[in-house]
């Protein structure tokens, strides 16, 4: 039996505490593009007494599972990484990733951040398939989630309206078979 | 098209608001129905009471007027008024012109009548030029023929296929996005 479920190679996955993630919601919404990746909505900037309430109301409510980034190296929160919308009797569930910490762009984090989430997803809440969006103009994110082992399912045209542009959404996933399949080639 | 021709009222059937008093029973004996729950919902079915349907409606209408980002209409007979069915604009993102769009007739004898064709063209000229939206997404399980015959049938295109995400009988579906742009609907119109 795996002990150290939330454990990867260069990040491991930790609790979300409400006061401290408050802090760094605010800090990161002030970075646009960071914002502009992870949500369709406006960019705006969130105070933290607002983003700690937010954060409350969520992990009060523990329907989600959002956990915080660490980096192995120094224990440093980089960004967040979460389950939500589960539909418990499908197996179905939305995984959303957000690394605040521009630094760790591009490095291989987030994709090892997305390898625990769905060693998690499969073998702690034993879920049948993991889905998820992407912009089309975050590649970088496209090709992450590619190389963690999804596959591309489709793409909503004209979904986001940014910079006087239209944009598609690209949506992936990956089934319970396909994540045990590259667990045994590896 | 002008400002003159009705929005709610079209051959067959009128879009109205939810009437409290009547139609909370005519719902309840829909959400008895496995087989229309199961082409509607993906949460597991289950039959509900008229109590319980009136204060799911209420809810409903609470939270259309605090979110303000979905529009709600309930299908009717134009000619005497019956509850036939209900339409939904919701999850609206004013700033990217989006939204989804979901339709049911409850009873059996009320499909295949043109009933939810007239209705569903009547949400998509609501949709397009009275809330301006640029385009609208449907979630339709794959086991859905006549959703997705009349979402095809009316301009839109399936767009995602989300692989396995529904179970039913032991046996897993894809779940479809369907997806219409406001110049699909305009050439469908043609």
């Amino acid at each position: 039996m795996k002990t150290d479920l939330l454990h990867g190679s260069l990040v491991h996955l930790t609790v979300q505490d409400p006061e401290t993630m408050a802090r760094l919601f605010s800090q990161w919404s002030g970075d646009s593009e960071y914002s502009r990746l992870l949500d369709w909505d406006p960019a705006c900037r969130f105070s933290v007494h607002s983003s700690q309430k937010w954060l409350e109301k969520d992990s009060e409510k523990q329907i989600n599972y959002y956990f915080s980034i660490r980096t192995l190296e120094d224990d440093k929160i980089i960004g967040l990484i979460g389950l939500d919308g589960i539909q418990w009797t499908h197996g179905d569930c939305f995984v959303g990733i957000g690394l605040g910490e521009r630094e760790f762009w591009g490095k291989g984090y987030g994709t090892d951040a997305m390898k625990i989430i769905l060693r998690y997803a499969f073998t702690e809440l034993n879920l049948k398939r993991v889905s998820l969006n992407v912009f089309e103009y975050n590649p970088r994110g496209v090709r992450s989630y590619e190389k963690a082992g999804f596959s591309h399912e489709g793409r909503e045209r004209g979904l986001l309206l940014r910079e006087g542009k239209r944009w598609d959404v690209i949506f992936m996933g990956i089934l319970r078979e396909e994540w045990l399949k590259q667990k045994e080639n590896q | 098209m002008s400002i003159d021709k009705p929005l709610f009222a079209g051959d067959l059937i009128k879009l109205g608001p939810i009437d409290h008093e009547k139609d909370p029973e005519v719902v309840a004996r829909w959400t008895h129905d496995a087989g229309f729950m199961r082409m509607m919902y993906t949460e597991p079915m289950r039959p509900l009471s008229t109590w319980h349907v009136k204060k799911k409606l209420e809810e409903l209408e609470k939270s259309l007027e605090e979110e303000k980002n979905s529009f709600h209409f309930r299908i009717r007979n134009l000619q005497d008024d019956r509850l036939l069915g209900f339409v939904e604009l919701m999850w609206i993102s004013w700033k990217n012109g989006i939204g989804n769009i979901r339709l049911g007739i409850g009873a059996e004898d009320d499909r295949h009548k043109g009933y939810g064709e007239e209705a569903l063209s009547m949400s998509l000229r609501y949709a397009f030029r009275e809330l301006n939206l640029f385009r609208l997404t449907a979630i339709i399980p794959d086991y859905n023929e006549p959703a997705k015959s009349l979402f095809k049938k009316m301009g839109f295109t399936e767009e995602v296929r989300r692989r396995q995400a529904v179970e039913r009988d032991s046996r897993r579906w894809d779940l479809l996005h369907y997806g219409i742009l406001v110049e699909d609907w305009m050439e469908s119109r043609k």
